[in-house]
């Protein structure tokens, strides 16, 4: 029996072998939306959590990369929409804060606070298409719509992320 | 202003608050956390044991008698 018919009908070691194989790429995934490695390390438990659960759901001929991923975006969309109003900033970005130090500080932490206030599922596709330049298609099919809607959830949230950053001051092109 | 133009100076003004991540390193093996949680699972109640305890609250409902002699039993 193959690995994933094995794991669908609840093999443990299957599932082990299904999580030693792609649980780095989950926390890959899920670390530059969360942008934590401990809340990422969480979320990874999580989603296999959540995976180990739904396999009676999964079908053995399926693509359980996606399927993962998919699952992860939730578990990570989840955590964004419970710490929304957060505005401190994560370890992992303390470090990439330092991007452009031509950038006056001030300036960063604006954008950083008005990026963080964002709604969950806008800061979502908008971590992943503008800062991590993931295509439009993988983001779609990791949140489950379609790529013409993630298009129209960049626009709203760098609508969104433009009037923040001028109502904190921010010196922003044209509307 | 273009919503390309928009989308890239946005991009632009992003990346100099929040670089990209490129190589994050997983630093441990998460696997002995993995079986922590699959054994705090609950256990699962089977269907049988619900509808036993469905059966005896409508007879108790319907037959209200019965329960001295289901305390007395017991």
């Amino acid at each position: 029996m193959e690995l994933l018919e094995r794991f669908a009908a609840g093999d443990l070691e299957a599932f082990e072998a299904l999580f030693r194989q792609h649980q780095k790429e989950v926390y890959f995934w899920i670390v530059r939306i969360v942008r934590d490695s401990g809340i990422a390390e969480d979320l990874t438990v999580e989603t296999f959590w959540r995976i180990y659960r739904a396999r009676d759901r999964f079908h053995p001929a399926g693509n359980f990369r996606a399927w993962a991923r998919r699952i992860a975006t939730n578990a990570a969309l989840d955590h964004l929409r419970t710490t929304r109003c957060e505005i401190e900033l994560p370890e992992d970005l303390a470090s990439a804060g330092a991007a452009d130090p031509a950038v006056r500080r001030e300036t960063r932490e604006q954008i950083q606070q008005a990026f963080f206030q964002l709604p969950a599922k806008y800061r979502l596709v908008a971590t992943l298409a503008l800062i991590e330049e993931e295509p439009y298609d993988k983001i779609a099919e990791a949140v489950g719509i379609s790529a013409a809607l993630v298009k129209v959830r960049v626009f709203r949230g760098v609508r969104i992320l433009r009037k923040k950053l001028n109502s904190l001051g921010a010196e922003v092109g044209a509307k | 202003m273009s919503n390309e133009e928009n989308n890239k100076e946005i991009k632009g003004l992003l990346k100099t608050a929040i670089a990209p991540l490129k190589d994050p390193e997983l630093r441990r093996d998460l696997w002995p956390q993995m079986l922590q949680k699959l054994s705090q699972q609950p256990a699962r109640v089977p269907w049988f044991d619900w509808a036993l305890a469905a059966i005896l609250s409508a007879v108790l409902l319907l037959f209200p008698g019965a329960i001295p002699a289901l305390l007395y039993h017991l």
